[in-house]
């Protein structure tokens, strides 16, 4: 009854993006993909929803080979990065698109799908915003309707990537504690995609630290803050690898390849 | 120091006069003036003339093929231009900057040149005419070669105003489409569609424009039979070089009515949706 990715690998053109990853995801769980830019995480995610192939792996979700799925029958909520709303149709319409593509004998009545966009808009607390269009809506809104339009589907997954990138701090800050109580709510199974350790360690049950392609540490934030499984991830989270004798030597983190030793440096004054 | 500030950009106001009166002098001279000239001309001698010279056979039939080729070729180019803007925007493909260049091509060749390429391809001389005229198809001097030259001429039309638009909005609604369960067909009819629909629309309205214009390329396959396979401006030339003054002038006036209906319709349409316009080009 969880999400397990098996060794599950892709190559775009001559890139190597994933290089066998495997990863368990418990039911319920909130779990963040962590690491810097080309290192997999999204790539990873958009396979989940069925965006990308895999070339080579497996992905058991509850019992069903998720990769035999075509992206349109996993039900996978996913909300983009720039949310891609539908810029022609307004907030309800968008939030309503999932069911109303639903073939005759699915698709709900009309006042059925009316009162379900009203949940929703509630939920997200965009009440009376539904015939608003997207671009009259502000940065967090939009965001909001995305999660909204993933919602209506009755999602078995949510799969975000990166919710947070495109708002400013202020909001960020507030989006972040409202999603984690909609997480606690729902119960989804949710998987997202950040570069940002502060909004990993603090949101999520489960992070996964990948770096070039590959997971690097699993673990749960007070795990990974105590304990740093390599240089990389101790570099990432700006801390010194843990471990017995390991003296603190500050240009020890400095020579680990991670794209952000610049940063570590910096740190170590 | 008397007078409003000025801002920095802002010219001095007799450069100010001087540009407008430039552009608004070469559009009379040059647009405006023949305009009315065609006009004036196909009513010089009165109403009557110019709708007797109408009325006449060879000239209803020219209007008849004209808009029977429009009718085919505009609604040919939509398919091929949404096809092809779709294929060039949304998917990575080798050769796919050799193909913009493709699309282009009618715009750079002489039309007169295409119309001699279907002569040499499908005429009595030409590669299949052979075969052609074993099966007994006629494709030059026939309206089969019009409406094929008339396609080559206005093929980017469509084109053009889609690839930049569906570039810029790149795939991320169509992917979310998906990912909310629609179909390819859903996806491409509710997502896609509505997204270009005025773009669409707009090279569309240029692409008839052109279609009922041509004059080059269809000169050279139609072979000029009167009443037959002479278009609308076909017609006008075969009238201006008969000295039929009225009548040329009469059938080159449908023709710049229906270009100034279009531009009409093209400005009524931007109006009426001035704010779903500017929403489908900005999120």
């Amino acid at each position: 009854m969880s999400l397990v990715i098996d060794s599950v690998a892709k190559k775009f053109e001559r890139f190597p993006a994933l290089k066998g990853v495997s990863l368990t995801v418990p039911k319920g769980c909130f779990m963040a993909l962590l690491g810097p830019s080309g290192s997999g995480k999204t790539t990873l995610l958009r396979i989940l929803g069925g965006l990308e192939f895999a070339d080579l792996g497996h992905i058991n979700f509850d019992g069903l080979d998720w990769l035999a799925l075509p992206a349109r029958e996993r039900r996978a909520g996913f909300v983009f990065q720039q949310y891609a709303l539908f810029r022609h149709m307004t907030v309800a319409r968008n939030i309503a698109f999932g069911l109303n593509i639903r073939p005759r004998r699915t698709r709900p009545s009309r006042a059925e799908i009316a009162r379900r966009v009203e949940e929703l808009l509630a939920l997200v607390q965009l009440d009376g915003l539904g015939k608003r269009y997207p671009s009259q809506l502000s940065g967090g809104q939009r965001q909001r309707v995305a999660l909204a339009r993933a919602l209506a589907i009755e999602p078995r997954m949510l799969l975000l990537d990166e919710p947070f990138g495109a708002l400013d701090a202020k909001v960020r800050k507030d989006l972040r504690h409202w999603l984690r109580g909609l997480h606690e709510r729902l119960g989804l199974t949710t998987i997202f995609v950040t570069h940002d350790q502060d909004e990993a360690l603090e949101l999520a049950d489960l992070v996964a630290v990948m770096n070039q392609g590959r997971i690097e540490q699993v673990a749960t934030p007070s795990e990974l803050r105590g304990a740093p499984a390599s240089p990389f991830v101790a570099d990432f989270l700006g801390q010194e690898p843990a471990g017995p004798g390991v003296v603190p030597l500050r240009t020890g983190s400095r020579s680990s390849p991670g794209p952000r030793g610049g940063e570590s440096s910096f740190q170590a004054r | 120091m008397t007078g409003r500030p000025r801002a920095a950009t802002e010219d001095h106001p007799l450069v100010k006069f001087a540009l407008c009166a430039i552009a608004i002098g070469f559009i009379a001279l040059f647009l405006v003036m023949p305009l009315a000239t065609v006009f004036s001309e196909a009513l010089a001698q009165g109403w009557r003339m110019a709708f007797d010279a109408l009325a006449e056979p060879d000239a209803l039939a020219a209007i008849r093929l004209t808009l029977i080729v429009a009718a085919i070729a505009v609604p040919c180019n939509m398919v091929f231009g949404l096809a092809a803007s779709w294929a060039i925007a949304k998917f990575d493909f080798r050769g796919k900057n050799l193909l913009i260049t493709l699309i282009d091509i009618p715009f750079s060749v002489s039309p007169v040149v295409a119309g001699l390429v279907y002569v040499l391809i499908f005429g009595l001389q030409g590669w299949l005419g052979q075969w052609l005229r074993d099966h007994d198809i006629k494709i030059v001097f026939a309206l089969p070669g019009i409406v094929l030259a008339t396609i080559f001429v206005t093929f980017p039309f469509v084109a053009r105003e889609l690839i930049p638009l569906m570039a810029d909005q790149g795939r991320d609604e169509e992917e979310a489409a998906v990912s909310l369960g629609a179909s390819g067909w859903s996806t491409f009819f509710r997502v896609t569609l509505p997204n270009v629909k005025w773009a669409l629309l707009y090279g569309v309205l240029l692409c008839n424009a052109r279609a009922m214009g041509e004059f080059g390329a269809v000169s050279v396959v139609s072979g000029h039979i009167r009443g037959l396979t002479n278009t609308m401006p076909l017609h006008v030339e075969v009238l201006y070089n008969d000295y039929q003054y009225v009548g040329a002038f009469a059938v080159a006036s449908v023709l710049a009515l229906l270009a100034l209906v279009t531009l009409a319709l093209k400005s009524l349409l931007e109006w009426q949706f001035a704010g779903e316009i500017a929403a489908s080009h900005h999120h």
